[in-house]
């Protein structure tokens, strides 16, 4: 398990546009090059600082590179930071007002309460 | 000594502005009982007539991250950007830059930290809309100088309820020695029952409508004990995953104390319940008319 390496992608690729676009476009090329390139970059160092460690487990990496939101829930990915770059991904693609988060959510009504733990 | 004229505890629901800004042709059913409401509730901050506001709230995983996450933390800067781009995306909120009240800032983190909180600090913050949301609201005019408080409600393990109230009653003692001749207002905001990224969100009501009634009785009757019984760390998820907000709730209530809100409304919305909260610690503080209501929770 490496829900903090899946939540760093989420939310490194969410506040970069050009990320986001290029996830959106081609998601298994994305991740593969993020966890080579980025994943162990401390956000705040230089690269000669990189961390050693961190990678992703194969079921976390074919959930994102499949844009498995339901996989990614049920893994402990912090919901608030896949939700956010989703919406930036596809809400586009809906014509209705909220299209998109109904949608989201209606994948994930079959899951009750407790929901995953998200602790990292 | 200071004066501590207003406490406000509000939702900071991040779609009201651009709702707010839509011509009404444009603007969905709800929207003019939404800014009426609102405009109501910002006459409970203006006749307070602050000098400086103590803003709390909550970084939605925009400067802080886990990599380095305080629990809680004090901003120290003499200015505050305000917005994130992805709320510029998401929300059509606007960037705006902030006053900071760098000395009441180094007061309260000194105080804080004496009286056993191992508070963080900031030098270079950009809030989010946690606390410009509460600007657009009651202060659009964004005149006043800011102290900024994040509080952890977002990335487990997180502080109990009961230490929000603490640090609640703590941040009232603070302000209430604070040699200064300035009025102080302290605005927070939080969350009733709250779904993000979960089968139960926006649905046309909060997910927790049951939770939701009693939680809105509980900050009007400043019932802090009644609240502190019923609510948990593992009780929050089940009205919905991003209900922990709701200790912000818990925190102004520390401040306010046991007391009855002087204002306390609140609006059925999509999504989430919208609620609005004012207390005034010393009403002879306050001048002009009284206020044409005192909300509908009252």
């Amino acid at each position: 398990m490496s829900k903090y390496l899946v939540n760093k992608f989420l939310y490194t690729v969410d506040r970069d546009t050009e990320l986001t676009e290029r996830y959106r476009e081609d998601p298994a090329g994305t991740v593969s090059w993020w966890e080579a390139e980025e994943a162990n970059r401390i956000l705040n160092c230089i690269t000669a600082e990189k961390t050693t460690w961190l990678a992703f487990t194969d079921e976390e990496r074919t959930a994102l590179a499949t844009h498995d939101h339901v996989t990614l829930f049920g893994l402990g990915a912090h919901p608030f930071l896949t939700l956010t770059l989703w919406i930036a991904m596809f809400e586009r693609d809906f014509d209705e007002p909220l299209g998109m988060q109904l949608d989201y959510a209606a994948q994930l009504a079959h899951l009750g309460l407790p929901y995953p733990d998200i602790a990292t | 000594m200071a004066k501590l004229v207003a406490i406000l505890a509000t939702t900071h629901h991040p779609f009201f502005y651009r709702t707010s800004q839509l011509p009404p042709e444009e603007a969905p059913p709800f929207a003019a009982e939404w800014v009426r409401k609102v405009e109501a509730y910002r006459e409970t901050l203006t006749r307070a007539r602050p000098d400086v506001l103590v803003m709390v709230g909550s970084d939605h995983f925009h400067q802080l991250w886990l990599d380095n996450m305080p629990q809680f933390l004090i901003g120290k800067a003499p200015f505050y950007d305000g917005n994130w781009e992805n709320e510029m995306r998401e929300f059509g909120l606007p960037k705006l830059l902030f006053k900071g009240d760098e000395e009441l800032s180094a007061y309260m983190l000194r105080e804080g930290i004496d009286k056993g909180f191992d508070l963080a600090f900031s030098n270079e913050l950009r809030v989010d809309h946690s606390i410009t949301c509460p600007i657009f609201t009651v202060r659009p005019q964004n005149d006043l100088p800011i102290v900024p408080i994040y509080t952890n409600i977002f990335a487990p393990p997180l502080p109990r309820p009961e230490r929000f109230v603490q640090l609640g009653r703590t941040i009232r003692e603070i302000i209430d020695a604070w040699p200064s001749h300035l009025r102080v207002a302290v605005i927070g905001t939080g969350h009733l029952s709250l779904e993000l990224g979960g089968p139960r969100q926006f649905g046309p009501h909060g997910p927790d409508p049951e939770f939701d009634a009693r939680a809105v009785r509980w900050i009007a009757d400043g019932d802090i004990d009644g609240c502190l019984s019923s609510v948990t760390l593992d009780s929050l998820h089940a009205p919905g995953n991003a209900t922990h907000g709701f200790m912000d709730f818990m925190l102004m209530m520390g401040i306010a104390g046991h007391t009855k809100a002087d204002y306390a409304d609140n609006l059925d919305l999509f999504h989430t319940m919208e609620a609005y909260f004012a207390w005034y610690p010393e009403p002879d503080l306050l001048v002009g008319p009284p206020l044409a209501s005192k909300g509908a929770l009252l």
